[in-house]
């Protein structure tokens, strides 16, 4: 590891002007990850800029709309009562990722900029187009298995490792920003990005811009959700696939339905056709794998995670059928 | 009589140590101007060193050296071996690389940091020549090994004739040791040919030899310390080229050096469980009579080493047949070499043997427990002797009840619960019960404490804790007045820790130690004490740590002998081996494995929910930790069955999950309640206790026992270690049966 400095500035502003005036600084507040890619040589700060002292940690209720800080624990916010209450679907989200001593360590906005498990990225002698751009895709013609079968590029195959963002994903979260321009907010869709030419790239963030924190709007999504993640491991193993399944369900009829799945793109993968295949429907098997099968249509498999078609197909199905009998 | 102590469930001596922290491993020892090392290792996988740049590395923060082939102290032991022969790694000999992962050079500084730093400054040019690091790919190549003949009994691949037949292959992929402890070792040359080592060792006296070897020094100049070793599995079973790279650094800045490997070196330098192709063919009569075994394996090693073990060991002897047939050759490729993983060789064997079995109950349409029982080998068809103990058959009785086999319904994919496909499975599994030579140092000290030393060493087992209770049982003194010390090059001789020998060997010698100091007390007795004055030594009686004579009412305690005459401690030496019996009898230990599993209909995840384990391992000496020896090799087993794969990409020769995030260990939630059974009958001829072996047989057959409960639950037999969920559902990721109306709900 690099010899780096060290701050832990008092402020936003401050600590939005120690990482937009320094290439070489990064922000840091869980590090379950920063500190691994630190280790491994795949980031090299020259400087980190430790935010855990801002005041970003609250989790409250605005109106209808439920406002999480930045740096609330994971564990904190899958057990906290407005969580698991309005929207519990994030808490399953949350309770299926890393493990408990991660979760303790690990914020909500850290969960967001994680970066890609793929193996070519943490190796620096392979080559990596994410890591080190015009390297070549070590993924494409080598190991693939856990890799991207929806929204991939000849550039990068890598996936999004995150459980926590594909529930925030299927909950139409926004994401609040500040930086040395001001703030904005970005639909939690918009946050993360596909990989194209350009996957060196993981989302929207401009320089210097931290996230604050993210919002989730009232929705109905209470009782018939579903968050499953099917992996080789029974804990602590990253997502082969996951869905994050939510319905509202009235009279038998399907008002309208989230879907979302991890573990299959370079972002949380929305499945907008599958949920309005739903809307209107009865929640029946056959609507489901009918919704299933829409949602895998664009898929594209590699040589190792032919599987993945398959088993999103078998997972989405049963992901819904496991939400609808709650 | 006091209580018997063999069998109690004794607290581990050392348990208070290890859960407080403080335990001494190797890495917690400092010593004054400790340096710390990095290893600079190869990032191809077979060619040699063009060049090698340490100026960056050299000019960073607190380094102190960069020591390669191009500058490091010659080996003295490398000089006289023949360049062909296959004898090992010879690390800085020459520019050589033979695989990925090989260490080039290694980098001292003043901070653990700025050695791991330094280390990724060193810049390294290759000529890259072609590597070969695929066994499919290479089976041309493969080799047979003088130490592994063809083996056939009666007649060759009878199997063939048989009216009912099963002709399978089934793979195993390369897992790695990975113990929580990381290996590495501390070296200090506290004069130019007196060398002090903080090791990780499964036996002090072999580095100690080793390295007298290599470096050409007296033994007693080598003082070798490992007291506590967090986990080994085999992997510290030898001294690796990295603990001489250590050594040799340290020779060269005469400072101590401590090296630590990282995890993903754990990948390349210190041996794993060799990848494995295995044919596995039988024959069978149509009311269940085995006429015909042949298994044939392939596996990989390295191409300085052939490494061989006991693949095809189980098929020769563990049916009652009369015609078997074993080959088993290996492959050399662009890797390390292998090392024994708990169970070795023997577990891979038995997940082929045992799964074919299971699929030959099926085709018979015999209960798979049932054509075990009727295949039973009642005496050793392979060494044509009696076993010295073999209560099996109790064993999968026992098994049977516990885990509810008769709540099993016969036809594949028949039961549910829950919505989950629910599978039962079992297998056997066999290891050879041996016993080994060591030499114990028996101390009795006049306030009547028993010090008792031998170099042996603990990996995990508990082997002090047992000795203690051994000891207590032959002396009559309490455990807590006996102290076992282990772990230190400067006691008498003992044998690695490991092919589950060390209860059978060390046991044997603490008794003999603890006998002789008997006879020694008595005769110090009959020379002194005026009861016992001129006692034929033959009726005196030892009982409660007194001494008594036959028929009369006098007694002594054995402090009041050495209190009489002033005698600060007795001490006597015994070294203990086997004898004749082994030449009579047959000698194996026995483990049965039953799992229930769920499958996920939709997803092929497979959980197993219940899992018995019967042990036919003689007498138990310490329930408690044999308890927790089962259940650490059926975690083993658990991980060979559905999680455990070291992956590579060949285009590079490189690991790609070479970390415990991606190289999937069993965690909690993997392992469901695990229930242990002993036979706990002592084998009358091995030793003195009449213990057998555990730490394999806890391991061997277990993952036979989960694929064949998958079998059960789905009808999909898998043949290719581990059973992931993409293994299970067809080769487009659906179940491959119909999804059936709310069984994934």
């Amino acid at each position: 590891m690099n010899q780096f400095s060290y701050v832990r500035p008092a402020s936003l502003k401050a600590a939005i002007d120690a990482v937009a005036k320094d290439n070489t600084a990064r922000f840091i507040a869980g590090g379950t990850n920063l500190l691994d890619l630190m280790k491994s040589g795949v980031v090299i700060p020259e400087k980190l800029v430790d935010i855990n002292r801002l005041p970003l940690k609250d989790i409250q209720l605005n109106g209808n709309t439920l406002h999480i800080g930045a740096l609330a624990l994971n564990s904190e916010l899958a057990a906290h009562e407005l969580v698991t209450t309005h929207h519990p679907l994030l808490s399953q989200a949350l309770l299926a990722g890393a493990s408990q001593q991660l979760r303790n360590m690990a914020t909500v906005g850290g969960n967001m900029m994680q970066r890609t498990r793929c193996t070519y990225f943490y190796d620096t002698t392979m080559p990596c187009n994410k890591r080190s751009p015009n390297s070549g895709c070590g993924a494409i013609g080598g190991i693939n298995r856990m890799h991207a079968i929806f929204g991939a590029s000849e550039s990068c195959i890598a996936v999004h490792p995150s459980d926590m963002c594909v529930a925030l994903a299927a909950l139409d979260a926004t994401v609040l920003v500040t930086g040395p321009k001001g703030n904005r907010r970005i639909p939690f869709t918009d946050f993360h990005r596909l990989p194209g030419n350009t996957p060196q790239l993981d989302n929207n963030l401009a320089k210097g811009e931290l996230i604050t924190a993210v919002e989730i709007p009232a929705n109905a999504y209470t009782k018939n959700v579903y968050y499953l993640k099917v992996r080789d491991r029974a804990s602590y193993a990253f997502a082969l696939v996951s869905v994050a399944a939510a319905l509202d369900i009235s009279n038998n009829v399907i008002r309208s339905a989230r879907l979302a799945m991890g573990g299959v793109a370079h972002k949380p993968w929305r499945l907008y056709d599958a949920e309005k295949a739903l809307a209107g429907k009865a929640p029946t098997e056959e609507n489901f794998r009918h919704a299933a099968d829409i949602a895998l249509q664009s898929a594209k498999a590699y040589t190792h995670n032919q599987f993945k078609t398959g088993l999103s197909v078998n997972s989405i199905q049963t992901a819904l059928l496991k939400a609808a009998s709650v | 009589m006091k209580k018997q102590q063999t069998g109690q469930s004794m607290d581990r001596v050392d348990g208070r140590l290890k859960v407080t922290g403080g335990a001494k491993y190797f890495a917690d020892h400092q010593l004054p101007e400790l340096l710390y090392a990095a290893l600079v290792c190869s990032s191809i996988s077979n060619g040699t060193i063009k060049s090698i740049n340490t100026t960056k590395a050299l000019r960073a923060p607190g380094v102190q050296d960069v020591i390669s082939h191009l500058n490091a102290p010659p080996v003295p032991g490398y000089k006289n071996s023949d360049p062909n022969a296959k004898d090992g790694l010879k690390i800085f000999k020459d520019n050589r690389i033979y695989s990925n992962g090989q260490p080039v050079a290694i980098v001292l500084a003043n901070t653990m940091e700025r050695a791991v730093h330094a280390a990724s400054l060193v810049e390294v040019q290759y000529n890259q020549e072609t590597h070969y690091t695929d066994m499919n790919a290479n089976m041309g190549k493969a080799f047979q090994n003088n130490r592994m003949k063809d083996y056939t009994r009666g007649e060759a691949d009878a199997w063939k004739k048989a009216p009912v037949t099963i002709d399978a292959t089934y793979s195993l992929p390369l897992e790695v040791h990975n113990p929580m402890e990381l290996a590495g070792i501390i070296a200090h040359w506290d004069t130019p040919d007196t060398l002090v080592l903080y090791a990780k060792t499964q036996g002090v006296k072999n580095v100690q030899d080793t390295i007298k070897r290599l470096f050409q020094i007296p033994e007693q100049n080598i003082t070798v310390h490992s007291q506590f070793v967090g986990g080994g599995f085999g992997m510290a079973l030898r001294v690796w080229p990295l603990e001489i790279a250590t050594i040799v650094a340290a020779k060269k800045v005469r400072k101590p050096v401590k090296l630590v490997i990282t995890r993903d070196q754990m990948f390349t330098l210190v041996g794993y469980r060799p990848n494995a192709v295995q044919r596995l063919s039988l024959g069978a009569t149509a009311d269940g009579k085995l006429t015909g075994i042949t298994h044939e394996a392939v596996a990989v090693t390295s191409p300085y080493e052939d490494f061989t073990e006991g693949i095809v060991s189980m098929s020769k002897f563990m049916y009652a047949c009369p015609n078997v047939t074993t080959r088993y050759k290996l492959v050399p490729l662009n890797i390390s070499t292998p090392i024994w993983m708990r169970g070795p060789g023997e577990a891979t064997g038995a997940f082929a043997l045992e799964s074919a079995i299971d699929e030959l109950s099926y085709k018979l349409n015999i209960d798979p427990l049932e054509l075990r029982v009727l295949n039973h080998a009642d005496t050793d068809p392979e060494k044509d002797l009696p076993f010295s103990s073999k209560y099996l058959k109790e064993a999968y009785q026992l098994g049977a009840e516990k885990i509810g086999w008769s709540n099993r319904k016969a036809a594949p994919r028949s039961m549910q619960e829950d919505g989950m496909l629910v599978g039962y499975g079992m297998s056997s599994g066999t290891f050879g019960a041996f016993r080994g030579k060591a030499t114990v140092s028996a101390t009795l000290k006049a306030d009547g404490s028993l010090i008792l030393q031998s170099a042996a060493a603990d990996i995990g087992p508990g082997t002090a804790t047992a000795m203690v209770q051994i000891a207590a049982d032959v002396t009559g003194i309490a455990p807590a007045k006996i102290k076992f010390m282990l772990g230190e090059s400067a006691y008498p001789f003992a044998p690695q820790q490991g092919g589950s020998s060390t209860v059978s060997t060390l046991g044997s010698a603490v008794t003999d130690a603890c006998k002789a100091l008997q006879q020694k007390l008595a005769g110090l007795a009959i020379s002194h004490v005026p009861a016992f004055k001129n006692a034929a030594p033959e009726t005196i009686i030892f009982e409660d740590g007194q001494l008594l004579r036959a028929g009369q009412s006098e007694k002594i305690s054995y402090e009041t002998i050495l209190q009489q005459q002033q005698l600060p401690e007795v001490n006597v030496v015994a070294t203990s081996q086997s004898g004749e019996e082994r030449k009579k009898y047959s000698m194996y230990s026995f483990s049965v494995h039953f799992t229930k599993v769920h499958v996920h209909p939709a997803t092929g995840v497979v959980r197993i929910k219940h899992i018995v384990s019967v042990a036919d391992a003689g007498t138990i000496v310490n329930a408690k930790t044999a308890r927790s020896q089962m259940i650490g090799g059926v975690v083993g087993g658990i991980g060979m069955a559905l999680t455990e794969e070291a992956v590579m990409d060949h285009r590079f020769g490189r690991f790609v999950n070479n970390n415990y995030a991606d190289y999937h260990v069993p965690v909690n939630a993997d392992t469901p309640p695990t229930d242990v059974y002993f036979i706990n009958k002592k084998d009358p001829y091995i030793n003195p206790m009449g213990s057998k072996g555990m730490g394999e047989i806890a391991l061997i057959g277990f993952a036979a026992a989960v694929s064949n409960a998958v079998y059960h639950a789905t009808g999909k037999r898998v043949r290719d270690l581990p059973i992931t969920p993409d293994k299970v559902l067809d080769e487009k990721g659906y179940q491959q049966w119909k999804l059936e109306n709310k069984m994934s709900t």
